[in-house]
């Protein structure tokens, strides 16, 4: 076994986005010594991505009356749960829904500057799926402002950062996580780090799919080191196509258009110049009667929200993303493969003043001026619902000492997520988690670390690079990324999903035996080969649980059960848990809804 | 299709050289793609950093033919003869290849205190106009690619990095300096040791701020103004003694309790 650093904490933080960062802070105030660990810089994970906004009920907007729009955490609880099929765990949507408010109001005071309303209060845009205008945003770069906002904030409260530093391994005594194994990417050697409770907040993993709006860093990691360490995952098979992402050119293929431009007034065409989501073929049974029926009443809501209803192209993401690859289907597409998304008549001064980061964008890689013609869009993988099971107040896994929070937990959004609702999702459940492991940590000592695990992980580690031959981690990415684009992708079938998971398993033999040249300075080669088989065993549960959900409900659509199956599939999740090397999955009831929050469906309508 | 050619230089703390290689070339292809490319296909041992593409992070810096871009940024086509050099910045020491140790930035910033509200605002919803912010907002556009850092004389040419906290920093701290709710005497700091006399207003910073930011415009030369005015101006100090200007009434510098925040270096110890 090689040398290794150590460093000890009460709580140990994986992950700095907006999760972690909360989590920092939260277990900081608590009086605990508190480690962060991340893959890159301080300030670059997924969350400084984030466009549109950040979705809480604060009811700052006002309707032409004079009055103001009657958004409620009740409303935004009824929203989310119809959004996520009502697959979601609905104590997590309460305790979501009534905090988000709070929680954002605090990033307020911590420095986050939010666009203002014309009286002064934090400006809300349309998103879809949210009856209200409901998403506090800062043009359209809001997680931009929270990452840093969090960032700054967690300096200033004394923790440690390593940054650039890949955990591999959670480190168990007995039943318990007492901490993790990593390297440094900079120079390859080893760091333990030790804690009495670590918080997982590594963020979602959309890298196995070809086409995606994720950075390198959403290879599954975190959720497969939870799952090896016998944590529970749930709704793995709810995987988001964000409706619009990028097509042209290809190089920046997948990369997100922010649903702010639906939001503010964008609409979609196809080929032959058609607002389709106006075909009523595309509404689903659930939202009938709840947006406008015609363009006319869509283009008068732009001005007046209280006496119009809004457009269907904001309907959910489900359901949208749904429609667009049904109208390429259909050969209605765009020259490249996609439909259009056109913003021009809100006017360029508009365009560039709410959405400028996306005016910015295609202006100078896209070659397009979103401001005289239209985007061309098409669904890419963007965000995933499933995750680590936890419990809804405290964010513990099934595993003791090990809590999750943020995109890596599941819950919360059920089938399909709403935008917005994971950059509230972050601060409302990284403060509870933060706080529940420091709670935790008060009354923990510092486990003991079995050096066992740590030299068979290194051994893993090393051994592409002393394999004399083997396959490239890049090639072997490569046929997992094709893969599972044309077979786990938006339409799904038993055929198809059989194939990946045959394909997944060939890879996973091929990746037994990789090499890669070069030694452990920042080699991207080497992590690549690490990388690989989290993204593999990720991809095997996705498709087992797609497999195994035989309806069609939120981001499942399985052509071969096209209904959504409310008698039996409606009333239980998939949990997948690793028993000895085999994946084993388990349907669970959901549990039932108390009456006081099952009348908010008849009270909100 | 036909091909460039990307001199990328490969090396570390001890050196290194120009390499060449030949990328085919895709429409609307960035540099960061065709290092991505090379990545890939050429050699899987060439280290860069990078995340969102869509010049969102500030991660992917790097001197493309000699001037600080952001590599997911910069179209090929935006070099007619297809030969591109790509190296390090410069400012800070290089780790290897693309890569180079930044984290001196992260270290200052730990010690510039965030948001330290007004007693009469704190705890509740903020009252701001949209006016009231757009400067403050403007600052906040900052993605942290400290291109503006590499490119400032006084960090890169005369390497005070003692002394002046750096263009990035400026940002940082006028956004707090300007933003209605603050109630902290930043200006201590500013002539202190963020060093803010130490610039001498040549403006490279603005020129290469991705986010096109008014660094020294609307940033460090307010600010310039506001010390001198605090410091060495006995007129405006009088003015606000006899109650003529509005009286600085914002808390000490001091009374921000300083909480250690350690980012902990990578090791350069050797790896076996
Ligand atoms: C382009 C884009 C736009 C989006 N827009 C919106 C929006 O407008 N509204 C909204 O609500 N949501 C939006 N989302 C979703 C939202 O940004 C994310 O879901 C959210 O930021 C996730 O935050 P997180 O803290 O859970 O994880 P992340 O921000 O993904 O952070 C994960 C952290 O874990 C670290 N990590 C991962 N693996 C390891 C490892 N093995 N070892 C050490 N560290 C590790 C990473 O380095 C990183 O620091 C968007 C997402 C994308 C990609
Ligand atoms: S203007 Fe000042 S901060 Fe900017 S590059 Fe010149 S000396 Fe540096
Ligand atoms: S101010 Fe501009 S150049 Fe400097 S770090 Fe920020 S975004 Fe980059
Ligand atoms: S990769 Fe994010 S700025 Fe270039």
């Amino acid at each position: 076994m090689e040398n290794y650093d150590v460093y000890e904490y009460d709580v140990l933080i994986i992950g700095s986005g907006g999760a972690g960062l909360r989590a920092a802070i939260a277990a900081r105030e608590a009086g605990c010594k508190v480690g962060v660990v991340c893959k890159s810089l301080l300030g670059k994970a997924h969350t400084v991505m984030a466009e549109g906004g950040v979705a809480a009920a604060l009811a700052n907007m006002t309707n032409p009356d004079g009055s103001k729009e009657a958004d409620s955490w009740k409303v935004h609880f009824v929203d989310t749960m119809k959004g996520g099929a009502f697959l979601n765990n609905w104590r997590i949507v309460e305790i979501f829904a009534k905090e988000a408010p709070q929680r954002v109001l605090e990033l307020e005071q911590y420095g986050a500057v939010f666009d203002r309303t014309p009286e002064g209060l934090i400006a809300e845009r349309p998103f879809g799926g949210h009856k209200y205008r409901r998403l506090n945003h800062v043009g359209d770069r809001t997680g931009l402002e929270i990452i840093r906002t969090l960032q700054d904030k967690a300096v200033g409260v004394g923790i440690n950062v390593h940054m650039e530093v890949t955990c591999t391994r959670l480190l168990k005594n007995a039943d318990r996580v007492v901490g993790v194994l990593g390297y440094y990417r900079e120079s390859g050697r080893y760091i333990v780090l030790k804690a009495k409770a670590v918080v997982l907040a590594t963020g979602g993993w959309g890298r196995m799919f070809k086409y995606t709006s994720n950075s390198w860093e959403g290879t599954g990691d975190g959720l497969m080191m939870a799952y090896e360490a016998g944590a529970e995952l749930l709704d793995m098979e709810m995987i988001q196509f964000h409706p619009t992402g990028m097509v042209w050119p290809p190089g920046m293929r997948g990369i997100l258009v922010t649903e702010g431009v639906r939001g503010e007034g964008g609409v979609l065409r196809n080929k032959k110049g058609e607002r389709f989501m106006f075909n009523p073929d595309y509404m689903p049974p659930l939202y009938k009667g709840q947006f406008a029926d015609t363009e006319e009443e869509g283009a008068r809501w732009l001005e007046d929200k209280q006496n119009n209803r809004r457009p269907p192209e904001l309907l959910p993401r489900d359901v949208v993303a749904r429609a667009i690859y049904r109208e390429v289907e259909a050969g209605n597409g765009s020259e490249h493969g996609g439909v259009y998304l056109d913003v021009t008549h809100r006017g360029a001064e508009y365009i560039k003043r709410k959405l400028p980061s996306m005016y910015e964008q295609f202006h100078a890689m896209g070659g397009v001026d979103i401001t005289k013609e239209p985007m061309e869009v098409y669904p890419t993988i963007h965000y995933t619902m499933g995750g680590i099971r936890v419990e809804p107040e405290s964010c513990a896994t099934t595993v003791p000492g090990l809590f999750a929070a943020g995109e890596v937990a599941a819950g919360l959004h059920g089938a399909n997520r709403l935008g917005g609702n994971s950059l509230s999702d972050i601060i409302v459940f990284g403060k509870r988690a933060g706080e529940a492991a420091a709670a935790f940590a008060a009354s923990a000592k510092q486990g003991e670390i079995d050096d066992t695990q740590i030299e068979e992980e290194q051994n893993y580690l090393m051994s592409p690079l002393l394999s004399a031959s083997g396959e490239n981690p890049y090639t072997i990415h490569q046929e997992l990324q094709e893969n599972m684009q044309k077979n786990a992708m938006i339409a799904r079938t038993e055929a198809g999903l059989l194939e990946a998971l045959e394909k997944i398993q060939e890879l996973q033999k091929r990746a037994e035996h990789l090499h890669v040249d070069g030694d452990r300075f920042f080699n991207p080669g080497w992590h690549a080969a690490r990388d690989i088989r989290f993204m593999l065993k990720t991809s095997e549960v996705i498709v087992r649980c797609a497999l195994e959900r035989k309806e069609s409900r939120g981001a499942q659509w399985r052509l071969d059960y096209r209904e959504m199956d409310n008698a039996d599939w409606g009333k239980k999740n998939l949990i997948a848990s690793k028993q000895e090397d085999r994946v084993q999955i388990t349907a669970v009831p959901l549990q039932e809804m108390p009456e006081e929050l099952k009348k908010l469906f008849e009270e909100v309508k | 299709m036909s091909n460039i050619t990307l001199r990328v230089y490969r090396g570390n703390s001890s050196g290194g050289q120009m390499v060449s290689y030949e990328v085919p070339k895709a429409p609307g292809m960035v540099v960061l793609d065709a290092i991505h490319y090379i990545q890939k296909n050429l050699d899987t041992t060439l280290a860069c950093r990078w995340n969102c593409k869509a010049a969102k992070c500030g991660s992917c810096s790097a001197e493309i033919d000699g001037k600080p871009r952001l590599m997911c940024k910069t179209s090929v086509e935006d070099y007619p003869e297809g030969v591109i050099t790509v190296g390090p910045v410069r400012a800070f020491p290089i780790l290897k290849d693309l890569v180079t140790d930044v984290s001196w930035n992260f270290r200052i910033a730990s010690k510039i205190p965030p948001l330290q509200v007004r007693e009469e605002a704190a705890g509740k919803p903020f009252v701001l106009q949209q006016v009231d912010v757009d400067r403050v907002q403007e600052f906040r556009k900052c993605i942290e690619c400290f291109l503006c850092q590499d490119v400032c004389h006084v960090i890169r040419e005369h390497n005070r990095k003692d002394a002046f906290f750096g263009p990035r920093q400026m940002v940082r701290i006028a956004g707090l300096e300007m933003h209605p709710m603050d109630d902290l005497n930043r200006r201590e700091q500013l002539r202190a040791e963020a060093g803010v006399g130490m610039c001498n207003i040549t403006k490279c910073c603005t020129e290469v701020c991705p986010e096109h930011i008014h660094i020294t415009d609307n940033a460090i030369i307010p600010m310039k103004e506001r010390v001198v005015d605090d410091y060495f101006d006995p007129v405006s100090g009088l003015l606000r003694t006899l109650g003529v200007l509005p009286k600085r009434t914002k808390k000490p510098f001091k009374s921000v309790p300083n909480e250690q925040t350690v980012i902990v270096g990578n090791t350069t110890l050797a790896a076996k």
